[in-house]
């Protein structure tokens, strides 16, 4: 780990007083970062701590939730009004990593974790255009099974490792932002990018920008919704696929639905065709095939991870039908 | 402000690359705590902070002024044994011990949370009571790994004390 500077900000003004810098990392429960910089694929400077800022999650004005960025991901999942009306939210959050990683983790931090492409990981051996834009990907050629199946890029065929944010993807989650320009929402969909030449930017943030909140519009359907991860152990291992969905079924017929998938690409990915396709049909198996089927079209296979393709569609399927389908 | 480490003030790091295992470890030389993996995987560096079990492998030290840090050194009162360590031996909890502590401590905290009715990725029903059954306990315990296979006797250990409490 290379020598760093250690502040803790008493409040967002001081936080971004002491962030702004390009070579500065705020600093949540350090799960993901603190493992990078031993690592040395992150070698900041000086870190600022944002633990001390909002954990709080309180009702907003339209029926939804904001959650402040500094809200541990145990106490997002058992908070009440989350499991009764967002559950697919606590699902996804209860799905990932182990119960001690989740009592340390923020949201925001959550959010901002970096891929576990273990080429990204490798600085010894492996070349990785996220970690040195510009010096070739390993990854591709290599082993891919935990890889992108959606929206690579000849650079870069990373995955977005996060659970929580494939939850947020569906909800229509918005984001809180504070920066240079003072502060600013963008809507969750908005946040990530996909690799394209410049995988060495996960996010549309700049240099000193801040996460102070996540909010959650109301959605009652959303109470009729789940989370479901497909992976290689039954606990504590990245999804090879996930899905988060909710389902709106009435008289036979989709009134509305969300979809997101994780693990298929390197950012949450919102499964906006399926969703359109099924918009106003009939739920039943043959239509969530249909429009698994539509979601999926442009999926690419890697060497090693041509499953993912129909195992996202068979997820689908099964997450829809558990969510309500008609005979 | 120190950090308290089973009840003693313990000075921060100047150094703020400390991890708060290492401090244990090196600075303090409570070698209870086990570095495993260093990097998340494993759950052998488990300690509770504020009761709540956290993995100090990944935790900065300086990060945790002011806190309550119980470590496997501050469960037992002198020689008697803290029911779970009884237990653990019992139930042949485990073969080579390098994992127990993380083990015994994240018990301890996944007792907490159970009792605050905090689910799990197995609960049927997100907002029902919890009901610590062999197969919520195996979730519940998954984040600590151990190699030589004790998981069996780590379950039993626990069934007979934390989830014996909880139901009755």
């Amino acid at each position: 780990m290379t020598p760093f500077a250690y502040a803790r900000a008493g409040d967002t003004a001081e936080a971004l007083r002491l962030g702004h810098a390009e070579t500065a990392a705020y600093l949540g429960g350090g799960t993901n970062l603190v493992d990078l910089m031993r690592e040395t694929v992150a070698k900041p400077d000086t870190l600022v701590d944002v633990t001390g800022l909002s954990d709080t999650i309180t009702e907003t004005a339209d029926g939804g939730l904001l959650i402040g960025a500094a809200v541990r991901n145990t106490a997002l999942a058992e908070h009440a009004g989350v499991r009764a009306r967002y559950p697919m939210l606590s699902r996804a959050i209860l799905a990932g990593a182990s119960a001690q990683i989740r009592n340390m983790a923020t949201v925001g931090g959550n959010l901002l974790q970096r891929t576990r492409c273990t080429y990204f990981y490798d600085t010894d051996g492996s070349r990785c255009n996220k970690r040195v834009p510009g010096e070739g990907c390993d990854a591709v050629g290599g082993f891919t099974r935990i890889h992108a199946i959606l929206g690579a890029s000849e650079a870069c065929v990373a995955t977005h490792p996060s659970d929580l944010c494939v939850a947020l993807a569906a909800l229509d989650a918005v984001v809180h932002v504070e920066g240079r320009g003072g502060a600013r929402t963008l809507p969750f969909g908005e946040l990530h990018r996909l690799p394209g030449d410049r995988p060495d930017l996960d996010t549309v943030l700049a240099a000193g920008d801040l996460i102070t909140a996540i909010e959650l519009p109301a959605m009652p359907f959303a109470a009729t919704s789940t989370y479901r991860k497909v992976r290689d152990r039954a606990s504590y291992a990245f999804a090879l696929i996930s899905v988060a969905a909710a389902l709106d079924v009435v008289d036979g017929q989709v009134r509305d639905v969300r979809i997101a998938l994780g693990g298929v690409a390197h950012k949450p990915w919102r499964a906006t065709k399926a969703e359109a396709l099924l918009r106003g049909g009939p739920a039943t198996e043959a239509a969530f095939r249909a429009a698994a089927i539509a979601e999926l079209a442009d999926a690419r296979p890697l060497r090693d991870n041509g499953f993912k393709i129909e195992l996202a569609k068979r997820t689908i399927v099964a997450v829809l039908g558990d969510l309500g389908v008609s005979a | 402000m120190p950090i308290l480490v089973n009840g003693s003030a313990v000075a921060l790091p100047v150094d703020p690359r400390v991890s708060l295992l290492d401090l244990l470890r090196e600075g303090l030389h409570l070698s209870g705590t086990k570095k495993g993996c260093n990097q998340g995987a494993c759950g052998a560096c488990t300690v509770l902070v504020d009761g709540e079990r956290i993995l100090s492998c990944l935790a900065l030290a300086v990060q945790y002024d002011g806190r309550r840090v119980t470590t496997i050194e501050g469960l037992s009162d002198g020689n008697a044994l803290h029911p779970l360590q009884q237990a653990f031996i019992d139930h042949d909890g485990f073969q080579c011990g390098y994992c127990t502590p993380g083990q015994i401590c994240s018990a301890i905290g996944m007792a907490a949370e159970a009792k605050r009715g905090v689910p799990s990725n197995v609960s049927a029903d997100l907002t029902a009571d919890v009901q610590l059954t062999r197969e919520e306990l195996q979730e519940r315990m998954s984040g600590n790994l151990c190699r030589c296979g004790a998981h069996n006797g780590i379950i039993n250990a626990i069934r007979e004390t934390v989830a014996a409490e909880m139901a009755a």
